[in-house]
Parts: structure tokens; C-alpha cells; sequence
């Protein structure tokens, strides 16, 4: 039965085939997480563009119809296309082995989810070379500038939307059956491995709210194709129940981003502080409480939008609640590493400036949190530094984190340490550089989605901008190293890999077979 | 793989939440919306025609209100208030007019859709005749003087000294379809 996969000496064709029929989780997760590296490049280039605009003040390279575009598609395909599906691919390549499962519980599905998304950012993306121009309306899409004022190749933004929510929803249906149903004999929910715990949640929130995302699409396709007016007040909608329901969907998204990333750094700060994850119980009751209380604070995003002032205070004091199980976790991987033996791999490296990061994107987030404060910080770059602290720092940094550590267990080779290393001090400089000053301009007034600036911002956008470029140059680093790992690292045939590893995954050979766990194990 | 044999209604039931909370964001999200605007009087929105009850008009108060025309950007018509203020008493009955042009070669169909400030103000601003309540076909040309009665109630809260009443004229030419009677 353990047949290897095809492989590039079966032919063009077979080995085509193998990934386009694929059913099994080690490559569906490895094609999720090159389709999310290349949309992160993708999306990365947008955010070059618009770094390059805003290097200096007025308009030099691009015109403000196509920056609108352009801050509009990176923040779609970062979030939709890089983040999420990145995880989606780690949760594929991980799960299985780390509850001793020969697979995904619905391998059939698995790879209908993935094989939709590229076609939905094919679709997506190609609006940008239609007549029209493709999405400007910001990647929170608000009505009406997201159905009247919208340009027309707003319908192939909605089916892109629809796509990708299908693809999400059946991914999480497919993690959350794999984890209910094929746990090894022995393994008990409160003995999972904490990535497994934070994406069980994560998959349940998706369930939950991207059908929500859907239905805001499709309000949205029938105000503009079919007469209706959800989000128009001239037929007795309005627009700023788009706001609650996009929000409504759009709350519980950042923690389906960052709750992966969680998981994650509670594997590798054990591993190379060589000791057993703090408080895993508490752990895992923190990512249920900031799931739940992420369906509760939704209007903190809309704070100016003209809610009474009970509205104000009681979204203000209920995100503000969000800071005590986050605190915890914080608190519990500050704990993991106290008096541990620490040496500094890449990916620790990683989940420390991970740990540093998002604490600093948590901190500002108190701050907008205020909503009196609110009124001066809402929609100006302070709002933006804050959120690339929690998403960039936060997940993509996590993200980096887990292909380093996971990386030689998949190929049986390993990286360039030193690389990785100068990979992540070029990246933590350069994200720091980009976005620190970003909280100056936006506390100075500076708002956010133009093209251009008043003459006082100009210094600071420059040193962003300087920043961002940097930071761009590490991921093609990273690209480097990853492909110079699988195909000319150094082997290794350790199980552990890592001398502080624990958990099933590092029981089995490396690099870990095609098909593992045909029997499961027995779990102590 | 005997372990799989749970997948089947796992499956069925996490399709099944999802398609729940599909529609519950079409379905049940917008109504429960204008309920709670409704209940809350958030969003300025007013209620419909109302019958007047007659109660003692209460001279010791007197109430500004402020009339405000906005014409949605696609709405070529002249739409402003006969007059900007008028000061009432509560319980008293009075009559105001606006005025609207269209000024363009095509016959047009406007909707005026009413919006009450501050807040708690929109449960005590009765309207009993206003042309909010149907659309306002208007010829090539035509002009009109559009009515409105309105009493403040005596109930309105001793904070609110000033009602400002906002009308946003829209075109709604094109969607002859949309039921115009559920829009005041």
C-alpha cells in the first residue's frame, strides 16, 4: 500500500497528475503553502508600490486611481491568499502526524479546497488588467463605495470572495473532522499539541463567520446587479449595517489569523528553551475565551460611525477584556522560557521577536481600544502601524518561525543557520523600520489609504518606506534558503531534529514518509 | 480507516452551521438591525404617518426645529426648505413645505428619505401628513411645494431643545421595483 508519490523521473505527466489529483495532507499542505508564499510575494509587490508612491510627497510613479487599487489588493491578498492559506497548509502538514492520523479525515475535500483557491485569485487578480481597474475600495470593501461608486469589475471580486470562502470553510470542516474523529487511541483533547487546540478553534470561528463574509458579498451583489438595497438608504437599507456585518465576520478574522500563530510559538518556545510549555491548560482555555469574546467586540472597529455612547463603552470595555487571556498567553510563553536552556535558532529567533512584536501590536490595540482616544487614532496610519505589528510581526513572523522549524522534518535536510539568522535581523530591522514610524505619522494625523501627504509627513514616510524595501529584500532570502535547503541542504536522518523537540511529529523518520501512521500509535 | 466512520454526520452538521450562519447574515442580520434602530431610535430613523391625538399644547416649551435638504450626488433636482427654522410648541400641529425642482429634460422619480437628530429625538417627532411617505414623480421641468405636518410630542425629553429634521433626496428613477412604501 506505501507506494511513494510520482515524482519528476515518471514523466511530466504523472508528475503533474500526483499534485493536481493529490488526496494526500504532506502535499496538499506543501501546495498551500507555496500558493501562499507566491501570493505573499505577490502581495508584497503591491506593497512595494505603494512604499515606492509614498517615498516621497506628491505623485511620481503611479496615479492615485491605481494606488487605491493597489493598497486595496494587498491588503486582500495578504489576509485571504498569504496568511490564511499558509496556515491552512501548515494545519494540513501538521495535524495528521501530531494525533498520529494516517490523513485528513476527508481527503477528497482536501483537495477540492485547494484547488479552487488559485482560481479565485486568479479571478481577483485579473481585475487589475480589465477596463475599470480592479477593487479600490480598501479591503474592508464598505458600502457604498463598494456597490454604487464601485467599478465594474466588482463582481469578479465577489465570486474571488465566494471562492475563497467555500475553500476556507471546507478546509475547517476537514480539520475539525480530522481532529473529532482520528486522534490516536489515548490522545485526549487535553493532551493535544497546543497547534492542534488553537486550530480546532481557529476552524470552528471560520465555520462561523465566513459563511457571514459570504452573505455580505451576496447583499452586496444584489444591491448592485439586482435592484435590492441592503446598504442603500435611498430603498430604506443602510450603509452602516454593512459596516456591522462586515465587522461581525471581520473580528473573529484577526483571530483566525493569529490563533494559528499561537499554536505555533507554543511549540517552538518549548523546543529551544528546553522545557515543557507553561500552563498548557491555561493555554488552552485563553484561545477559547478570545475566540468567543472575538464574536463581542466587533463595533470597536466603527467607533466613529455615530453609535450612543452605551454602545461605545460597552464594545470599549469588552475589548478591552481581550488583553487578559492574550495576557496570559504572553505571560505563559514569558514563563515557558524562564530558567529554560535557551539557544537561539532561527526559528526561536522568530517566536521571540513574534513574543516582543505582537505584545507592542497588543499595546497599541489597547490604545484604539479607547474609544474616546479612537476618534483621533481611527483610519490614520497609527491604526495601520498597529495592525501590520499584530498581523506582520504577529503571523507572518510565526509563519517564518514554523517553515524553519518544520522545514527539515518535511525534507530531511537542513537550512543555512546563518542565513536564517541574517534573514531575521535584516526582517526584524527592516519591519521595525517600516512601521514604527508609522504609529508617529498617524498619531500626527496623517490618514491612511491616499496616495499622497502633507510635506510634514515626509520624513517619516521616507524612513518607512527605506524600511519596507528592507524587509521585502529578507523574504527573498527566505525564498532562497528554502529552495537551496530542499534541494542542496545538508541531510539529516535525526527523528528529532531539534534536541528540546517533543511530540508525535518528531517520532517519526526524517524526512517524514509519504504516508505516516498507517497504524496509529499508542499514546501514554 | 474504521475511524472514519463518524465523518458522515460531522460533516453534515458543520455544512449545516455554516449554511446557518449564511443565512442568518441575509436573512436575519438586516431586519433584527432595523428593529433594534427602531427600538433604540439610533440612526435618526422616523416612524410612519401618525394620527394625531389631541393632547394639551404645552406653552411653556418651545421647540426649535431645523430643516436640512441634501440631495444624494446622483440627484440632479433643487431640493431646499421653504423655511430653515421654525420654533413650535409641543402638541402643536404645524405645517412646513420644501421645495423641489427638476430641472433636467427627463421625467423623474425622487425618494426623500427622513433622518432626526439628536437621537432620542426620533420617537417624539410625529409626522402626520409627509411627502416621505410615497415617492415624488416630478415631469421634465416641474415644480412642486412638497407638504409637511408635523407635532413635536409633549413627551420629548427636557434635554433636547433643538429637533433637526434631515431629508436626503434620492433618485429612484430607475428602481420603480423597490417597494417605496417601507422606506419612511
Amino acid at each position: 500500500m506505501a507506494h511513494g508519490p510520482a515524482t519528476l523521473a515518471d514523466g511530466w505527466g504523472k508528475y503533474l497528475s500526483r499534485w493536481l489529483f493529490t488526496t494526500n495532507h504532506k502535499d496538499i499542505g506543501t501546495l498551500y503553502l507555496w500558493f501562499s508564499f507566491a501570493m505573499f510575494i505577490m502581495g508584497g509587490a503591491f506593497a512595494m508600490v505603494i512604499r515606492a508612491e509614498l517615498f516621497q510627497p506628491g505623485m511620481q510613479l503611479i496615479k492615485p486611481e491605481f494606488f487605491n487599487q493597489m493598497t486595496t489588493m494587498h491588503g486582500l491578498v495578504m489576509v485571504f491568499g498569504a496568511i490564511m492559506p499558509a496556515f491552512v497548509g501548515l494545519a494540513n502538514w501538521m495535524i495528521p502526524m501530531m494525533i498520529g492520523a494516517p490523513d485528513m479525515a476527508l481527503p477528497r475535500m482536501n483537495n477540492l479546497s485547494f484547488w479552487i483557491l488559485p482560481f479565485a485569485f486568479a479571478i481577483l487578480t485579473s481585475t487589475l488588467f480589465m477596463e475599470g481597474g480592479g477593487p479600490n475600495f480598501g479591503w474592508t470593501f464598505y458600502a457604498p463605495l463598494s456597490t454604487t461608486y464601485a467599478p465594474d469589475t466588482v463582481n469578479y471580486f465577489i465570486f474571488g470572495v465566494h471562492i475563497m470562502g467555500a475553500s476556507s470553510i471546507m478546509g475547517s470542516i476537514n480539520i475539525i473532522a480530522t481532529v473529532m474523529n482520528m486522534r490516536a487511541p489515548g490522545m485526549t483533547y487535553m493532551k493535544m499539541p497546543m497547534f492542534v487546540w488553537t486550530w480546532v478553534i481557529t476552524a470552528f470561528l471560520l465555520v462561523a463567520v465566513m459563511p457571514v463574509l459570504a452573505g455580505a458579498v451576496t447583499m452586496m451583489l444584489m444591491d448592485i446587479n439586482f435592484g435590492t438595497s441592503f446598504f442603500d438608504a435611498a430603498g430604506g437599507g443602510d450603509p452602516v449595517l454593512f459596516q456591522h456585518i462586515f465587522w461581525f465576520f471581520g473580528h473573529p478574522e484577526v483571530y483566525i489569523i493569529i490563533l494559528p500563530a499561537f499554536g505555533v510559538v507554543s511549540h517552538i518556545i518549548p523546543t529551544f528553551s528546553r522545557k515543557p510549555l507553561f500552563g498548557y491548560s491555561s493555554m488552552v482555555y485563553a484561545t477559547a475565551a478570545i475566540a468567543f469574546l472575538s464574536f463581542v467586540v466587533w463595533a470597536h472597529h466603527m467607533f466613529t460611525v455615530g453609535m450612543p455612547i452605551a454602545g461605545e463603552l460597552y464594545f470599549m470595555y469588552a475589548t478591552m477584556l481581550i488583553a487578559v487571556p492574550t495576557g496570559v498567553k504572553v505571560f505563559n510563553w514569558i514563563t515557558t522560557m524562564y530558567r529554560g536552556s535557551l539557544t537561539f535558532e532561527t526559528p526561536m529567533l522568530f517566536s521571540i521577536a513574534f513574543v516582543i512584536l505582537f505584545t507592542f501590536g497588543g499595546f497599541t490595540g489597547m490604545m484604539l481600544s479607547i474609544a474616546a482616544a479612537d476618534m483621533q487614532y481611527h483610519d490614520t496610519y497609527f491604526v495601520v502601524a498597529h495592525f501590520h505589528y499584530v498581523m506582520v510581526a504577529g503571523a507572518v513572523f510565526s509563519g517564518t518561525a514554523a517553515v524553519y522549524y518544520w522545514l527539515p522534518k518535511w525534507c530531511g535536510r537542513m537550512y543555512d543557520e546563518t542565513m536564517g539568522k541574517v534573514q531575521f535581523w535584516i526582517a526584524f530591522i527592516g519591519f521595525n523600520i517600516t512601521f514604527m514610524p508609522q504609529h508617529f505619522l498617524g498619531l500626527a494625523g496623517m490618514p491612511r489609504r491616499y496616495a499622497d501627504y502633507g510635506l510634514q509627513f515626509a520624513d517619516w514616510n521616507m524612513v518607512s518606506s527605506i524600511g519596507a524595501f528592507m524587509y521585502g529584500g529578507a523574504q527573498i532570502l527566505f525564498l532562497f534558503n528554502v529552495i537551496r535547503t530542499i534541494g542542496w541542504g545538508e541531510p539529516t536522518k535525526d527523528p528529532k531534529v531539534w534536541e528540546g523537540a517533543e511530540g508525535l511529529e518528531w517520532t517519526l523518520p526524517t524526512p517524514a514518509p509519504y504516508h505516516t501512521f498507517a497504524k496509529p500509535p499508542t499514546i501514554k | 480507516m474504521s475511524v472514519r466512520s463518524g465523518n458522515g454526520p460531522l460533516l453534515a452538521k458543520l455544512v449545516a452551521l455554516a449554511a446557518a450562519m449564511f443565512m442568518f447574515a441575509i436573512f436575519v442580520l438586516p431586519p433584527l438591525y432595523d428593529l433594534f434602530c427602531e427600538i433604540t431610535g439610533i440612526g435618526g430613523k422616523t416612524d410612519g404617518a401618525y394620527t394625531a391625538v389631541s393632547v394639551e399644547v404645552d406653552t411653556s416649551r418651545e421647540i426649535e426645529v431645523q430643516f436640512v435638504a441634501t440631495k444624494n450626488a446622483t440627484m440632479p433636482w433643487d431640493f431646499y426648505p421653504m423655511e430653515e427654522r421654525v420654533i413650535v410648541h409641543p402638541g402643536e400641529s404645524r405645517e412646513v413645505a420644501f421645495y423641489a425642482q427638476n430641472r433636467t429634460g427627463q421625467d423623474m422619480i425622487g425618494q426623500a428619505i427622513p433622518n432626526v437628530l439628536p437621537n432620542n429625538a426620533a420617537d417624539y417627532f410625529h409626522k402626520t401628513e409627509c411627502f416621505c411617505f410615497n415617492n415624488q414623480p416630478l415631469l421634465a421641468g416641474e415644480t412642486a411645494e412638497l407638504a409637511l405636518v408635523f407635532i413635536v410630542d409633549p413627551d420629548l425629553p427636557a434635554s433636547v431643545n433643538t429637533v433637526t429634521l434631515s431629508y436626503t433626496m434620492f433618485d429612484i428613477t430607475d428602481r420603480t421595483a423597490v417597494q417605496i412604501s417601507q422606506v419612511q
